[in-house]
């Protein structure tokens, strides 16, 4: 999912100058980015290793930490932006990481895989567990452990009380308002407390 | 590849007004440099040390012929030289030794005012004073700002003081398996090695040179308490677990008494051989005024204690980028104390990078040679650090 298009997508919904705090940022391209491109200052969080190395190579301040750990390092409201993008179906606790999300930031987006894409969809019907281009692994060996479609975030949302300022779908990089829960292999909200 | 270091000393006329009140009206400073400044005098980087190491940072001593002396390589070899993650083909680096130390700068071994050695008399030293003290030198130098300063531990505490005492002066502070301050746990690990040298009948009130002795027990027993706390419980299972040291004769009434010999004075475990080992190397290089001194300046050392503890408010002033490296397995300086100062930066929106470093040998990690660690700072280095 990690492809510029993608980061593109994400970058349009950080304002310029934003202080970020991008949860799993990976090997840091998309911080690198909103650094370069928009003017924007934060931190990733990792607890990979060699991701860590990553973005201390591309110059991305970077924090190891796990994040079933929690936030406690960071304050309240104290980002503009809380990004999580390609994380959440990799917490033990993805409810609390919402809630820890909006608490530290202003704004939360989130971008996941969306597991009621129609190809999934075909491929559980025919009896086996979806395994596509946007989700490569077997169910044996899936880092995925919160699976969850669009519409069951959006049901998530709700019962937290929490403010979607946007929400959309991603697919091949373009922007699907039309039945995301469809036709997008990847969720996007924007949320706040 | 061994390479030759240099020691150097400087003679420092300017007096040092001291935490304490006290004076130093003049002091010297044993250092040691590698690697070249540039023309533009922007790629120094200060190596600060903790408690018994020295400004021999790297490289090895030349014996007679010039050749490398073996075992002389500095405390930190593996981190500092030519192509290593501190490269001094591209950085001008630079090792101080201490004030109050027992390795050429002045201190309780160096002669004080009367020309005969201070002893127990030097004026009590803090962090901020040895901050200031490498300061000075860096101007001696001609070095105006440094591209990092860098330490382990202790040479963390100082790391983290220059930038909050010359913002100005420091681009990048590396800062290694350290702390914002002690624990009470960890005042009292030093308070325990401070009576065994003190409680020596040797030690004579510090002035134990006039009597012709050295309270080489109670150091003995100092170093012993330090080892036990650099080490993790699992490498000194790994390295010595219930191992015996063998005796002389063979056979099963040898076995028998190997097993019980029961004796207070012969080495029965081999974990008591090595920190006897330890114990006796410390005894017979290091001084005990000048451990007495250091850990009380590890003691002393709390920025945040003129800020009624607000950590935040005293890392305020600093405008370094930071990389902080704290190892999963050191007790004595913990990876939550290293988060204790990452967020005070975050607080302070610093440019940090934090590291914890998945290491089975405590606090004794940050002088080995880890590859993930190595690799870390030698990237930070290469990429953020602008020489």
């Amino acid at each position: 999912m990690s492809d510029m298009a993608t980061h593109q997508a994400i970058a349009a919904l950080v304002p310029q100058g934003a202080h970020v705090l991008d949860l799993g940022c990976g090997d840091g391209a998309l911080l690198a980015h909103l650094m370069r491109a928009r003017g924007c200052t934060g931190y990733g969080v990792e607890i990979d290793d060699t991701k860590v190395q990553a973005c201390v190579q591309r110059g991305v301040p970077v924090l190891q930490l796990n994040l079933d750990a929690g936030l406690h390092m960071f304050d309240d409201q104290s980002f503009d932006v809380v990004l999580q993008i390609d994380t959440l179906q990799n917490l033990r606790n993805a409810e609390v990481m919402l809630q820890e999300t909006v608490r530290v930031g202003r704004l939360g987006v989130l971008a996941f895989p969306n597991f009621a894409h129609w190809p999934n969809r075909w491929q559980v019907m025919r009896g086996r567990m979806p395994v596509t281009r946007h989700l490569p692994y077997e169910w044996y060996n899936t880092p995925n452990i919160r699976v969850a479609t669009y519409a069951d975030f959006v049901q998530l949302v709700r019962r937290t009380g929490l403010h979607v300022v946007d929400s959309f779908g991603l697919h091949d990089g373009r922007v699907r308002r039309h039945w995301p829960n469809a036709q997008a292999s990847t969720a996007v909200f924007c949320v706040r407390r | 590849m061994s390479w030759i270091a240099t020691p150097r000393s400087m003679h420092m006329a300017q007096p040092l007004a001291l935490r304490s009140g006290a004076v130093l009206p003049e002091y010297t400073l044993a250092y040691e440099t590698y690697g070249t400044l540039n023309a533009a005098r922007d790629n120094a980087v200060l190596i600060c040390h903790a408690l018994n190491a020295s400004h021999h940072v790297a490289g090895c001593y030349a014996d007679a012929h010039g050749a490398p002396m073996p075992r002389s390589e500095g405390w930190w070899d593996n981190m500092v030289g030519p192509g290593k993650p501190v490269d001094t083909d591209r950085f001008f680096v630079i090792g101080v030794n201490n004030l109050g130390s027992c390795f050429g700068s002045s201190g309780p071994t160096t002669a004080g005012p009367s020309g005969e050695p201070w002893g127990a008399d030097f004026p009590v030293v803090t962090v901020e004073d040895w901050v200031q003290a490498q300061a000075a030198l860096l101007d001696a130098l001609g070095i105006e700002q440094l591209a990092a300063v860098m330490g382990g531990s202790l040479g963390g505490m100082q790391a983290l003081s220059w930038a909050v005492q010359y913002p100005q002066r420091v681009r990048h502070a590396v800062v290694v398996a350290s702390a914002p301050n002690l624990t009470a746990e960890n005042i009292a690990f030093n308070e325990v090695a401070r009576r065994a040298i003190v409680t020596d009948p040797d030690f004579h009130d510090g002035h134990y040179r006039r009597h012709g002795v050295l309270p080489r027990r109670g150091l003995r027993i100092a170093r012993m308490i330090g080892h036990i706390t650099y080490l993790s419980d699992d490498v000194m299972n790994t390295k010595f677990g219930r191992s015996l040291r063998p005796l002389a004769q063979q056979g099963a009434e040898a076995l028998a008494r190997e097993l019980y010999r029961y004796t207070t004075h012969d080495v029965e475990f081999e974990i008591e051989s090595y920190l006897r080992y330890q114990g006796d190397k410390f005894a017979d290089y290091f001084d005990a005024n000048t451990y007495l001194l250091i850990t009380r300046a590890l003691d002393y050392f709390d920025p945040a204690r003129e800020h009624g503890g607000d950590l935040a408010r005293a890392l305020a002033p600093a405008q370094a980028n930071f990389l902080v490296v704290s190892f999963s397995t050191d007790w004595r300086f913990a990876p939550a104390r290293s988060q204790d100062m990452v967020r005070a930066l975050l607080q302070n929106r610093r440019q940090v990078s934090y590291a914890e470093i998945d290491a089975p040998h405590g606090h004794d990690a940050f002088l080995l040679d880890d590859a993930r660690y190595h690799a870390l700072v030698r990237h930070y280095f290469a990429q953020q650090v602008q020489a």
